[in-house]
């Protein structure tokens, strides 16, 4: 902690660029998306189309077709590349206006309080309390299947738990002297919303995005699975609705869905990974748990050592 | 006393105006719609049903020539009487009498699997959160965090695929032995339980981790506080104090996201069903969109909805009993 210091001089973004590259969750974490998304945007021109008739549907692996070919006789290898586009892109936009969703009205009702809290808590409460799957299988049947629709229909039903987090994030910046401060100083609350809050709440809004992005990621896929996406596009979520519906476990042709499953769960477990590691250097518990621990003798300890007690929780 | 009737009853209120919001929620969809719903309707179905078929999803959804408000209340009336419409993929069977068939199953599934990976999450993370510094403690999250990335649905296909196609260890499909008469009766019981070990499984398997990491945490930051260390200076037996004084604690977070978790359990539950065949919600959700069933797609919602508003009722009384606090 003592050669962090001047950390707080530096900006925020070299901060937490140099925070992930110290923090080996995040850093790896890091790299395993780096690496998909420059697989998604850069490589597809440069392999085979993977909507092409390529040779004996269900043929297994082989130098030719590194994972195989599908139901439809298409190139199974770029078909797990080229879908990551749409659906790393789809679930992380969905990431993104969930958050901002999210912070608008929760940020709202922790904010405000009262008369305004309670109607909108409200209706963070009952979103959350709906199950989200048969919800987002009504409103993805009744609209037309396009990335649009997809998209919309994940921001309404995920946004409730981050607007629920950033809420009761917001009601314990709201009673801190520095807000009292700025209200009596005159600011509006809009400036004090924007300027003097949202910054201090950058590791939850970060976090939030992560969180929100693997739920987006995983819920969209199982959608398209049910075939409620567009199934002539290619994604994730189709790769696996063709392999079910030409029977790959009838056919035992596993290679048709266990290469588009895999990257799915690599990707959900780093952007997991990045979240351990934002957690692990933003928050001060474990930051001391973790000095405690190197200063500690490994296996000695048979009961709690956290240093820091918390009174509020 | 009073107070826990109290917060019984208020809790109630709550489940009560999220269960009417859901019924109208269930009502504008089709009618938010661009076009109106009459003309999808008749769209997506000419030639493909019968007229009376479609006249009667119309009237399933109670799409009259009233004005809305009068669709709503009778929507509402007929809802109240359990009326959910007609079902299209398996005309002219009421949507109820469907759903009924097949809640007890998911109930079963969703329900047995849901408990015990809360009692062997939570079990799990007492122990590593006692032993922190131990070799579990470094396997285990990651791990089972490793696990809980896949999609629940994509796990099941390669059980099913693993433990059922090729080694054929269980069967690929139903509820219970094609041979066995449904009833009480042991080989009944006894088939029900072998199928529907695999696909508990999976959903124990992705969901184990989640209850283990939360429990880890709560119980590691209630280890921090003073009355532990306090009973430890009195001389407590351990165990006593990982069990009575830290984990009786430590639960309470625990509890409240059971009722989160239900939610989110029941719709991985709902997909497992659909890989595993199994004669529950998610597969007649399946059949119903494969088929555009409208009426029995929202019946299910429906059915859901209320289903996990009761259980979080539940839940809430469990905390009071747990948590003295809400008894105040």
């Amino acid at each position: 902690m003592i050669n962090n210091k001047n950390i707080y001089k530096k900006s925020i973004l070299t901060r937490w660029v140099s925070g992930i590259i110290v923090n080996q969750k995040a850093f790896i974490g890091s790299c395993i998306i780096l690496f998909f998304g420059v697989l998604a945007i850069f490589v597809p021109p440069f392999i085979q189309s993977p909507t092409d008739f390529l040779s004996t549907p269900l043929s297994p692996p082989s130098s030719d077709y590194f994972f195989g070919t599908n139901g439809q006789g298409q190139d199974v290898f770029a078909q797990t590349i080229c879908g990551a586009r749409q659906t790393l892109f789809i679930g992380f936009s969905a990431g993104i206006l969930v958050v901002i969703i999210g912070a608008l009205i929760g940020g709202t009702a922790g904010y405000y309080g009262g008369r305004i809290d309670d109607v909108l808590s409200l209706l963070i409460n009952i979103f959350l309390v709906m199950p989200g799957l048969p919800l987002m299988v009504i409103l993805a049947s009744w609209l037309p299947p396009s990335p649009a629709t997809l998209l919309g229909v994940l921001v309404l039903t995920g946004w409730a738990w981050n607007a629920r987090v950033i809420r009761s994030q917001m009601m314990t910046f709201r009673n801190r002297d520095f807000v009292s401060a700025a209200v009596i100083s005159g600011e509006s609350n809009i400036r004090i919303i924007v300027i003097e809050i949202m910054p201090r709440m950058l590791s939850l809004l970060a976090s939030s995005f992560i969180g929100a992005s693997i739920y987006a990621i995983g819920a969209q896929v199982g959608l398209e699975f049910l075939g409620l996406g567009d199934v002539s596009t290619v994604t994730w979520g189709t790769n696996l609705y063709w392999a079910s519906n030409d029977l790959a476990l009838l056919t035992e042709s596993w290679w048709t869905f266990v290469p588009t499953g895999f990257c799915i769960a690599m990707i959900s477990f780093a952007l997991t990974l990045i979240n351990f590691g934002i957690d692990e250097v933003s928050n001060p518990r474990l930051i001391s748990e973790r000095l405690w621990r190197n200063k500690i003798p490994k296996n000695k300890i048979t009961h709690g050592i956290t240093p820091v007690s918390n009174s509020n929780e | 006393m009073n107070k826990s009737v109290l917060y019984i009853t208020r809790r109630f209120g709550f489940y009560l105006i999220a269960a009417f919001a859901a019924l109208t929620l269930n009502f504008i969809i089709p009618r938010l719609m661009p076009g109106d719903p009459a003309s999808i309707i008749f769209a997506r179905f000419k030639g493909k049903l019968k007229p009376e078929a479609i006249d009667a999803m119309r009237e399933s959804f109670g799409l009259t020539n009233d004005p809305i408000f009068i669709q709503y209340f009778s929507y509402l009336k007929s809802i109240l009487k359990g009326d959910l419409g007609t079902s299209i993929a398996y005309f002219p069977a009421p949507v109820s009498e469907i759903i009924g068939n097949g809640l007890g199953w998911t109930i079963f599934l969703a329900g047995i699997s849901m408990i015990i990976a809360f009692l062997i999450g939570t079990t799990l993370g007492i122990i590593i959160a006692w032993n922190r510094t131990g070799k579990l403690d470094t396997i285990l999250p990651p791990t089972l965090a490793f696990f809980g990335a896949f999609p629940y649905f994509w796990l099941a296909m390669v059980f099913l695929y693993l433990f059922g196609f090729s080694l054929n260890w269980f069967p690929i499909g139903r509820a219970y032995g094609n041979e066995i008469n449904p009833g009480y009766n042991l080989p009944f019981f006894i088939s029900a339980l072998y199928h529907a070990f695999l696909p508990a499984l999976t959903l124990v398997f992705v969901s184990l981790g989640g209850w283990m990491l939360s429990m880890r945490n709560t119980m590691i930051s209630t280890l921090g506080s003073d009355y532990i260390t306090f009973a430890h200076a009195k001389g407590i037996p351990s165990k006593l104090i990982m069990l009575r004084y830290a984990a009786r604690n430590a639960i309470l977070p625990n509890l409240t996201g059971f009722g989160m978790a239900l939610g989110f359990m029941l719709s991985g539950a709902l997909l497992t069903e659909m890989i595993f065949s199994y004669p529950g919600q998610g597969f007649l959700l399946l059949q119903a969109v494969q088929a555009q069933d409208y009426p029995l797609m929202q019946g299910i919602f429906m059915t859901i909805t209320l289903a996990v508003l009761g259980a979080n009722w539940l839940v809430d009384i469990a905390i009071l009993f747990f948590d003295p606090r809400t008894r105040k």
